[in-house]
C-alpha cells in the first residue's frame, strides 16, 4: 500500500471513542471519497469497512474506555486509502486475528467486521502490538477504474 | 433511528426506520427484550428492514442475539424485506443459514 504518485486530496478526522461517532466517521469518509468515480453500491462498502474499522478500535482498542479515534483519508492514484488509528492496547498476534477461519465465525464481531473490510476493499492491512494500539490500512479503487485499467 | 412496534396476530413486529451500528443496535435488542418480558405470550418476532438504509457486523450482532434469546424461548423470528445492500450484508455473514427472510411484512405475519 505504498503511495506511488501524489497526493490528490487528503483529510483527518479525530473523534473520542464514543459508538456515536461511529455513523459520523463512515458518513465523513464516504463523502470524501465520491470525489472518485466510486458506484452507490460502491460508496455503501466503504461505509461498511469504516463503520467496521472504527468499531474495532472503540470496543477491542479501548475497551470501551476513552480514547483517541483517528481517521484519515488520502486520494491518490484514482484510489482511496483509509487509515484508523487507535492508541488502545493492540492485538498481540496480529495474524492470528486476522486470519479468515478465525475471523469469519459469524457470532464474533471483531472477526464478522475483518470479513467485511476484506470483502468490500481491494486491500487491508493491519498493524499492532500490545499496548501500541492498532492502525486498520485499507484500499479501494473504483471497478469502473480497473477495468478501465485492463 | 426510530423504532415503532406493533402486535400482529402474537407477534411482535418491529418497523426500522435508519441505520444499525454499534451505537443503535443496543436500542433494538433493548426494545425487544422489554417487549417480550411485557407480553410473555408474543409467540414471535418480525422485525422489518425495508427502512434500514445501513448494517454492519454490530447490527448483525443484535438480529442474532434477539434470535438466540427468543429461539431460547421457543419463539420464532422472522426478518422481512432488506434492501439490497443490507441483504448482501445478511448474507455474507452467513446469518441467512439461521434465520428466515421473507420479502414482505406481510408474508412474514402470514407465515406465523
Amino acid at each position: 500500500m505504498n503511495r506511488n504518485g501524489p497526493v490528490d486530496n487528503r483529510m483527518t478526522l479525530s473523534f473520542v471513542s464514543k459508538p456515536e461517532n461511529v455513523a459520523f466517521a463512515r458518513a465523513v469518509v464516504a463523502m470524501f471519497a465520491s470525489q472518485l468515480d466510486f458506484t452507490i453500491d460502491e460508496i455503501d462498502e466503504i461505509k461498511v469497512a469504516v463503520s467496521e474499522a472504527v468499531s474495532n478500535a472503540i470496543i477491542h482498542g479501548y475497551e470501551d474506555q476513552p480514547g483517541e479515534v483517528r481517521v484519515e483519508a488520502i486520494l491518490s492514484n484514482g484510489r482511496i486509502e483509509v487509515i484508523v488509528h487507535d492508541s488502545g492496547k493492540g492485538i498481540a498476534d496480529v495474524a492470528w486475528a486476522t486470519e479468515p477461519t478465525h475471523t469469519s465465525r459469524p457470532d464474533e464481531r471483531m472477526g464478522l467486521g475483518l470479513v467485511f473490510i476484506r470483502e468490500y476493499m481491494d486491500e487491508m492491512r493491519v498493524d499492532s502490538a500490545p499496548n501500541q494500539g492498532t492502525t486498520v490500512h485499507m484500499t479501494k479503487a473504483p471497478r469502473s477504474a480497473t477495468a478501465r485499467a485492463h | 433511528m426510530k423504532i415503532t412496534t406493533e402486535q400482529k396476530r402474537r407477534a411482535l413486529v418491529v418497523r426500522i426506520d435508519g441505520e444499525l451500528d454499534l451505537h443503535t443496535s443496543p436500542i433494538l435488542q433493548e426494545r425487544v427484550a422489554a417487549a417480550f418480558t411485557e407480553y410473555p405470550n408474543l409467540r414471535a418476532l418480525v422485525v422489518v428492514l425495508s427502512n434500514v438504509t445501513f448494517i454492519d457486523s454490530s447490527g448483525l450482532g443484535a438480529l442474532l442475539a434477539c434470535y438466540r434469546d427468543l429461539s431460547a424461548l421457543g419463539k420464532r423470528f422472522v426478518l422481512a424485506n432488506p434492501q439490497a445492500a443490507v441483504r448482501r450484508v445478511l448474507q455474507m455473514s452467513g446469518i441467512l443459514n439461521q434465520i428466515d427472510v421473507v420479502d414482505s411484512e406481510a408474508q412474514a405475519v402470514l407465515r406465523l
